[in-house]
């Protein structure tokens, strides 16, 4: 498929202007990634929190059903 | 506990399209878009910069625009949508400054033309923008730091567009001018390029911007959560923030 795409692509002068047309798509690419990177950093904290928040309730569930237990006679 | 608000639905089909879009927009602009005579392939950063530059100055009016909502009603997911749009409009912006700036080194031989009234004014419009977040962290309070932060969002993103118009009558401009409401002066096959690599920039900021209310929305739930969950003790009270709270 990409063999095909470049076969009828036709031949860009990279050598000339390239490196600036480059640059400037890579900078617009390093943007994205430094984002989603970021974003990457908060969703792990809200992740964190989530599971702190799941042992908590887990360790409620098990106190309450221990001491639904105690009043069993 | 806050009420909640799902920023998220239709997150995914915006991102597919997002990503198609550009992925077509991007295929157009290598093998499809012809050389421009005059610049050659330097042209090509055309149809990144201009778009980006478009969506970041709507993206600030957009911001004044959902400000005038939070005045209006008082609902803080207004001033939360606000501060949303202008923080992604800021990164568009800076997007656009460097593209702008690697492009006219290509073209012009300088990084940067200080008597280039479109260079410059979009300089003021991003500096001016700059300042939206040390003033909401300026302010202590929350609800005095979210009207404050709109009216200024509503004043900045008033000056947008007298700050464009006021560019486009200037006389003198080294800028090229090939968009004007009368068609311009791009060929077919370019205008069509330059319309997708717009239509995709466009999509990506509103995902992006969906995507950013999602989770800063879901974080604020959480907190709630947790506050009720574990009790107040618990929870680490907010340091002193630009973002809403």
């Amino acid at each position: 498929m990409s063999a095909l795409v470049l076969a009828v692509a036709p031949a860009l002068p990279l050598h000339t202007a390239g490196k600036y047309v480059a640059g400037a798509y890579i900078v617009f690419v390093a943007l994205l990634l430094i984002y989603v990177a970021i974003m990457a950093i908060r969703l792990s904290r809200t992740e964190r929190d989530l599971v702190e928040l799941g042992r908590e309730l887990e360790r409620r569930a098990q106190e309450d059903s221990g001491r639904d237990l105690e009043h069993v006679p | 506990m806050p009420p909640t608000r799902n920023y998220g639905k239709g997150l995914r089909g915006l991102s597919l399209a997002t990503v198609a879009t550009l992925s077509v927009a991007l295929a157009l602009v290598f093998f499809y878009a012809p050389l421009d005579a005059d610049q050659g392939f330097v042209q090509k950063i055309f149809y990144l910069h201009v778009p980006l530059a478009i969506v970041a100055l709507c993206g600030f009016m957009l911001g004044g625009l959902f400000a005038i909502g939070h005045l209006r009603t008082g609902d803080r997911a207004w001033d939360m949508r606000s501060y949303v749009a202008i923080h992604m409009s800021l990164i568009f912006a800076l997007g656009a400054l460097i593209t702008g700036s690697i492009w006219a080194k290509a073209s012009w031989g300088h990084w940067w033309v200080w008597n280039e009234p479109t260079l410059v004014s979009f300089l003021i419009v991003f500096l001016l923008f700059a300042t939206y977040q040390p003033l909401r962290f300026s302010i202590d309070d929350p609800e005095r730091q979210a009207r404050y932060a709109s009216v200024f969002a509503i004043v900045a993103g008033a000056f947008v567009p007298l700050n464009f118009i006021a560019v486009r009558l200037a006389q003198g401009f080294v800028h090229p001018r090939v968009l004007t409401l009368g068609g311009g002066n791009l060929p077919g096959p370019m205008r069509l390029t330059f319309l997708v690599s717009l239509v995709g920039i466009a999509l990506l900021f509103a995902t992006l911007w969906k995507y950013e209310l999602t989770a800063k929305s879901t974080r604020m739930q959480l907190r709630a959560l947790r506050r009720r969950v574990l009790g107040d003790d618990a929870i680490r009270p907010l340091g002193r923030s630009a973002a809403p709270s």
